[in-house]
């Protein structure tokens, strides 16, 4: 054995041992504590509710809602399906417009003076109080409500991706002046790779306020037959004092925005891992 | 492009790259940041631009980019200057920090519409010159201050241009960092027979690096004096520490001082 291996076997101290040890218990902390949260939730919801002898039409237990939620399944879940497509379709063209208009925004400063004020407009105008109106306008029901849910999501993924693309650095900026790329080519190879971590970040925010939107929008015409999402769900649950399954529609709307929280991270996070200050995994 | 060693005549038989004529630049008006700028520049000169800040050091090399025009004179390129063919380092290394050090350097060759596979031993020969053959593939973040400058000086030479410009490009490292870094600009300067003007504010750099250094002054912006430096190269630890050295910074120094207007 050489000098050098007895230093390396040496620099494994104890401060770097109670480190790792930190480390391991923050990487099981991550998923138990909020499990054993949510258990812990439930479990004293269960009691209360048995203890105080509360009727389900007041406050259901959490087993109650679950064998409602499994006695509706059919219904909730084909109610489930038209609030997600409702949600992804609005993202969708949300993360679509708001880039295409983003970028017209940044290569005509006239395009921007002209339409900003209406985006804004529209971002500032609850969409409770729009919605009657495009009800009166639109026929066809799924077009509703999709019109309203991206009317709330498009804008951060907007004001980001603006944002993003003004925030480019000025040395690259010079370098591809010298190197005499087109104003093509300065967007695609440098400012909307720049824009990606801000675009990302309204992504996030814009997938939550899809599925706002969506509910929203069902709220307010309140839609009913077939086609309904969960919103819709409720609204009737809440006539028929069907407390339950109000509460296993919402739990699904839970579900719904949880997921699409997750998805948005995710890409973000893929996406963004090998070089944004964001996403990289300092040593502490 | 094989790596021959390239004859560089001395000073004075080099055939002429490019001339600054009467140049001056003024903002808004009234700011003089360059007045009445007379430069030659030719084939494998390495001229340091030498001054305080304010002095137009920089605007001058920003002119030369064409990304400002000049308020007077004109800027004459031997055979005519075509777009890009300049190699641009700049104080930060100004790297796209979503890109690999290889897509980096591939990047003039990119935008003038070059795919990656075809100039693919263009990148990598660049990188074996500035040391980093083996960090293609990383990212800039993974990579020291001084790698990450390596990088843009690979990328400044990759498509080996006429001429390279460099703005105060070691400023921002430590003092080991950049006298290895100035080491091997010299020894890759010699080895592809580049024409370098460097921007500097640090005399010895200029005297380490340069055939030619111009004194250059603030308020307004111009130039003051022209020096040479005489020494042959190669230049290493050697010249560093000879009284020739020595000399030529004591010179180099006192034509500063007199340049900010200081007794010498």
């Amino acid at each position: 054995m050489t000098l050098a291996d007895n230093t390396a076997e040496a620099t494994w101290d104890a401060e770097e041992a109670r480190r790792a040890r930190a480390r391991r218990t923050e990487d099981v902390a991550r998923w138990l504590l909020p499990i054993l949260v949510v258990l812990g939730t439930l479990f004293l919801w269960d009691r209360v509710v048995a203890w105080n002898d509360i009727p389900h039409y007041i406050l259901p237990s959490p087993g109650r809602i679950w064998e409602q939620l499994i006695k509706d399944w059919d219904m909730l879940f084909a109610s489930l399906k038209v609030t997600l497509w409702i949600t992804i379709m609005a993202l969708g063209v949300a993360v679509t417009g708001g880039v295409l208009l983003a970028i017209l925004f940044n290569q005509s400063r006239f395009a921007e003076l002209i339409f900003y004020p209406y985006a804004v407009i529209l971002q500032v105008t609850p969409i409770v109080s729009i919605a009657p109106l495009i009800f009166i306008y639109v026929q066809e029901p799924t077009a509703r409500v999709l019109i309203c849910a991206w009317i709330v999501a498009f804008f951060p993924i907007l004001s980001n991706t603006t944002l993003g693309l003004k925030s480019t650095d000025h040395n690259l900026r010079d370098l591809f002046t010298i190197y005499g790329a087109s104003r093509w080519q300065k967007l695609i190879h440098l400012q909307l790779p720049s824009a990606l971590p801000y675009f990302l970040g309204g992504l996030r925010i814009a997938g939550g306020l899809a599925l706002i939107g969506a509910i929203v929008a069902e709220y307010v015409v309140g839609t009913g037959g077939a086609g309904s999402g969960l919103a819709f769900r409720i609204l009737e649950a809440s006539y028929r004092l069907n407390i339950p399954r109000m509460f296993a529609a919402l739990f699904l709307i839970a579900v719904v925005g949880v997921v699409i929280f997750a998805l948005t991270a995710m890409v973000s996070h893929f996406t963004l891992r090998k070089w944004h200050e964001s996403a990289i995994r300092r040593e502490t | 492009m094989a790596d021959t060693v390239p004859h560089i005549p001395p000073l004075g038989q080099r055939p002429r790259l490019m001339q600054m004529q009467g140049i001056a630049k003024v903002f808004g008006g009234n700011v003089t940041a360059l007045r009445n700028m007379n430069l030659t520049v030719n084939e494998g000169d390495f001229v340091s631009l030498l001054g305080p800040s304010g002095c137009g050091k920089s605007t001058a090399l920003r002119l030369i980019a064409g990304l400002m025009t000049p308020t007077q004179g004109r800027i004459l390129w031997e055979g005519g200057q075509s777009t890009g063919d300049l190699g641009v380092v700049f104080q930060e290394p100004t790297l796209m920090p979503w890109a690999t050090v290889a897509r980096n350097v591939c990047l003039p060759f990119r935008l003038r519409g070059k795919s990656f596979a075809s100039v693919r031993e263009d990148i990598e020969q660049a990188l074996a010159l500035v040391g980093l053959a083996s960090f293609a593939d990383a990212y800039p973040r993974e990579l020291s201050g001084g790698m990450k400058m390596r990088v843009s000086i690979a990328r400044a030479l990759v498509t080996r241009p006429r001429l390279i410009l460099m703005d105060e490009p070691f400023a921002a490292l430590d003092e080991i960092t950049r006298q290895k870094l100035n080491d091997d600009l010299l020894a890759l300067k010699s080895r592809i027979g580049c024409t370098v003007i460097f921007v500097t504010h640090s005399v010895f750099e200029s005297v380490f690096l340069s055939d030619r250094i111009v004194v250059m002054a603030a308020r307004p912006g111009r130039v003051v004096e022209e020096l040479t430096v005489t020494a042959p190269y190669p230049r290493g630890m050697d010249f560093r520490t000879s009284a020739e050295y020595a000399a030529h910074t004591h010179v180099v120094s006192k034509a500063l001082l007199q340049a900010i207007g200081e007794p010498a």
